[in-house]
């Protein structure tokens, strides 16, 4: 069985519109960076710091209801989300909320207990993280992040060419900027676990567009002469369907823990879903004919020199 | 046999055995009683994620610890001052890493100046100087004294807590310190959470003082060697709190370390519960002369700042045993009593983070997750098949040895299994897949080139083997950063990704490889099914 023959789609020319859909995308993940960075976004208590309890109630509960008992028990500054199935509610605070109270997640308790006697609840699960914690683990993850990315610079551009190097490293920003994105816009928390799905993809984005220019190299070796267009066009037909496939029995797996793993990972298996989609794209127009503008433009240079 | 596919089979059935022979103890939850010896013992734990608990980081007031030796110092120079009639104003703390010294003449400074040189070598000690017509000399504690003190409290709590966890009866609870400061608890699958951080957190300082009797409790002027302490009061039937205020001595007659046991006992009278404590040799000691000299006064027994009683000493006791009253119920008083056994906390500890996951929505996400990963699983291997035909059952094999490998990889380890972890296997089923698909597609192009099978074969093998190579080493710079940096959750996800990578180099380059020479090495094979 084979889903692509012998192909030859010209990736490399149809760059422009490539770029043009990328550059909304990095445009909308910077925005993500910067509302995150400010603290504007749907951020984690894991980053922010606060508590979050989450109560499973016998009876369906309104949100507005809620909220308003909180409101009345002193506690008027508070995140509340709904979980669909099972009259679920997830309840965030601050650090300054309920300060007076005592213990949060006990004043929370009380307060509904009060406000809805005759519908029952009970703890399902509750986090408590100190300021101090949580900006520990936003200065440990920043690091984290950027080691990580570091490394994968310097061994790409030890086994390839420092022109790849740049493209693998833009053409991963460009998909850690994507999840960003999308995680901002549909005002998704941004935790711990997020984090960690964007490290992941990354290394997965990289070993994709690693595959891509491990046979560019190949070819480029192979053939001397051709332009380096035509080349890389060549290279990316000839993957194209080792690409696909990976990607989708990748996307096989996480779409399978997105619809069937339950709220807990919900989000982690979006997050993982989105990047390997814009991922696999990514490795095909966005990092390889980053490396042939590059290519391009030396060209271009030396032939001006060489006129001169 | 193909040459060289021996040493390789049998590599992948070792493997296989060893995996089987690890996750034993995990499968059963009762060994036979032959299993023991040398046959491994650790399973995979689950995460708290999975299995409900509690997840605390404390953080260790290491600053305190180290006022606290300052304090024993100031205490001990004033012994040995007195002993050897050397007459001072006044010997205190001052500031978080002095003790401040205020003599009345320069003859007994100069004295002291040297007693304190033969005494506490390793200190700085000042010039001496005038402090409002006092002769004044400060010892500073050394930074690397200071530093040591900060490290071994953290030590030292971190045993307290372990001991008290102990004896309140925790299965597998994870005790760790992480960082400089802070201790990591971990207490899968408590019931009373609450009680147990109170239990953890307390510092359970243990100190008797002489009640100053001839300061009034509301009077304004505190005499210096005196404190304000307060007594929690809790009416009863109505369930009101008030407080009553004691003005006692700074000095400390006895401290909790001289315990050697606590023991919750009722009253017979009032059946209500209290802590008997009993005393070494030497807290006995000092007890019978306390009480010796003191008959008719009263003590007050003093835990973190708060007095729970204050009796009156009727007569000499000798026997080294007392006891705490207060307004304990049965709990209260059995966890007094395990605080008081384990010993008190060298620093205060304070709560940083805090999760807890209730025990029904563990097994929910347990529950899904499988369900979730099988089914993920199940939907590749049906991919393969369908597109691969027969080499996409090989490709199927090696992904089930991945699996069966790193289950078997994290029991050896005594890994902790988290929902993320979980994810993270169902991603690996992905990758392992990733090789083979590079391998064959490699292969499909040489056969399209017209190359016999078995030269496709090597071909394919050949030449996708430095792309596998790339994508996994990248792979693992991310899984080593997250380990290295992540916490809980991301840590599990760390280990199962990194095992899983290298897990996965091995059935990739070995094991599929070999299934395929055994099938091919007549050279009679004219078609792959591929």
């Amino acid at each position: 069985m084979e889903f692509f023959g012998k192909t030859n789609i010209d990736f490399i020319g149809r760059r422009k519109i490539a770029f043009a859909i990328s550059a909304v995308i990095v445009v909308l993940g910077i925005i993500g960076v910067i509302q995150i960075a400010r603290g504007a976004a749907n951020m984690g208590i894991d980053f922010s710091g606060g508590t979050s309890i989450q109560l499973k109630f016998d009876k369906p509960l309104a949100i507005a209801e809620a909220r308003t008992a909180l409101a009345k028990g002193g506690i008027a500054k508070a995140d509340l989300q709904e979980i669909k199935d099972g009259n679920k509610l997830l309840i965030k605070l601050d650090n300054n909320a309920g300060s007076s109270l005592g213990k949060p997640v006990a004043a929370v308790e009380t307060i509904f207990k009060q406000a809805f006697p005759d519908n029952g609840f009970m703890v399902e699960s509750s986090t408590e993280i100190g300021p101090s914690i949580g900006d520990k683990l936003r200065k440990d993850t920043l690091t984290a992040v950027a080691i990580a990315l570091c490394g994968i610079v310097l061994y790409i551009a030890w086994r390839f060419d420092f022109k790849f190097g740049i493209g693998a490293v833009i053409a991963t920003a460009h998909d850690c900027l994507a999840m960003v994105a999308v995680f901002y816009l549909l005002n998704k928390e941004i935790n711990l676990l997020f984090i960690t799905a964007l490290l992941t993809i990354a290394g997965y984005s990289l070993s994709d567009t690693v595959v891509v220019f491990d046979r560019i190299r190949e070819n480029l070796h192979k053939d001397m002469k051709s332009a380096a267009h035509t080349i890389f066009n060549q290279s990316i037909n000839e993957v194209l369907s080792r690409t696909v496939i990976t990607s989708l029995t990748t996307v096989l797996a996480a779409a399978s823990l997105f619809f069937l793993g339950g709220e807990v990972i919900h989000d982690f298996s979006m997050a993982l879903l989105i990047g390997l989609l814009v991922g696999t794209y990514s490795s095909i127009f966005v990092a390889s004919p980053i490396v042939v503008v590059l290519e391009q433009r030396r060209q271009k240079k030396l032939a001006a020199i060489g006129k001169a | 046999m193909p040459k060289g596919a021996g040493w390789r089979v049998s590599l992948i059935i070792v493997f296989v055995l060893l995996s089987c022979l690890y996750l034993t103890p995990t499968l059963f939850a009762k060994l036979p009683s032959w299993w023991s010896g040398l046959m491994p013992k650790d399973r995979i734990h689950l995460g708290l994620d999975l299995q409900g608990g509690t997840h605390l980081v404390l953080e260790v007031d290491t600053q305190k610890a180290v006022e606290g030796s300052l304090d024993l110092v100031a205490t001990d120079l004033e012994d040995t001052l007195n002993a050897k009639n050397l007459r001072f104003k006044r010997i205190s703390r001052s500031g978080s890493e002095k003790v401040q010294l205020l003599l009345y003449e320069k003859g007994t400074a100069e004295a002291v100046q040297k007693l304190l040189k033969d005494k506490y070598p390793g200190y700085e000690q000042s010039p001496l100087h005038d402090d409002g017509g006092f002769v004044a000399l400060t010892l500073r504690m050394p930074e690397e004294l200071a530093k040591d003190r900060k490290d071994k409290s953290v030590v030292q709590a971190l045993e307290t807590i372990r001991n008290r966890i102990d004896q309140f009866g925790v299965s597998e609870p994870t005790i760790q310190r992480e960082g400089i400061n802070n201790i990591v608890v971990q207490l899968p699958g408590i019931k009373d959470p609450k009680r147990a951080i109170d239990l953890i957190g307390k510092t359970a300082r243990l100190e008797f003082k002489m009640v100053r009797e001839d300061v009034p409790p509301g009077s304004a002027v505190i005499p210096e060697d005196a404190e304000l302490l307060k007594e929690r009061i809790v009416d009863p039937t109505t369930g009101a709190v008030s407080e009553a205020p004691f003005v006692v001595q700074k000095k400390t007659i006895i401290t909790g370390d001289l315990l050697t046991d606590a023991q919750v006992r009722i009253d017979s009278q009032f059946n209500q519960p209290y802590v008997a404590i009993e005393f070494n040799s030497l807290g006995s000691k000092l007890f019978d002369q306390v009480t010796a000299t003191n008959v008719g006064k009263r003590f007050a027994i003093v835990l973190d700042g708060n007095v729970y009683s204050a009796p009156v000493i009727r007569e000499r006791i000798s026997g080294g045993s007392a006891q705490i009253s207060g307004n304990f119920t049965e709990k209260t008083a059995a966890d007094l009593a395990i605080v008081l056994r384990a010993g008190a906390l060298p620093a205060p500890v304070k709560v940083i983070q805090n999760e807890t996951v209730g025990p029904s929505l563990g097994q929910d996400s347990i529950n899904k997750g499988l369900y979730a990963g099988l089914f993920g699983v199940l939907l590749v291997i049906i991919f393969m098949a369908v597109y691969y035909k027969l080499s996409g059952m090989v490709a199927n094999i090696g992904m089930v040895l991945n699996v069966v490998y790193l289950m078997g990889a994290l029991a050896a380890l005594g890994a902790t299994l988290t929902l993320p972890g979980i994810a993270a296997i169902v991603l690996l089923v992905g990758m392992s897949v990733d090789s083979n698909v590079l391998i064959f597609e490699r292969i499909k192009e040489e056969l399209r080139l017209g190359r016999s099978p078995r030269a496709a074969l090597d071909a394919g093998y050949d030449k996708a083997f430095l792309s596998i190579f790339d994508s996994h080493v990248t792979t693992l710079i991310t899984a080593a950063v997250l380990f290295q940096f992540g916490t809980g959750p991301v840590k599990g996800f760390a280990v199962s990704l990194s095992l899983g990578v290298i897990i996965n180099l091995f059935t990739a380059l070995i094991a599929t490889r070999v299934t395929f020479d055994m099938f091919m090495h007549k050279g009679t094979v004219k078609k792959m099914s591929i």
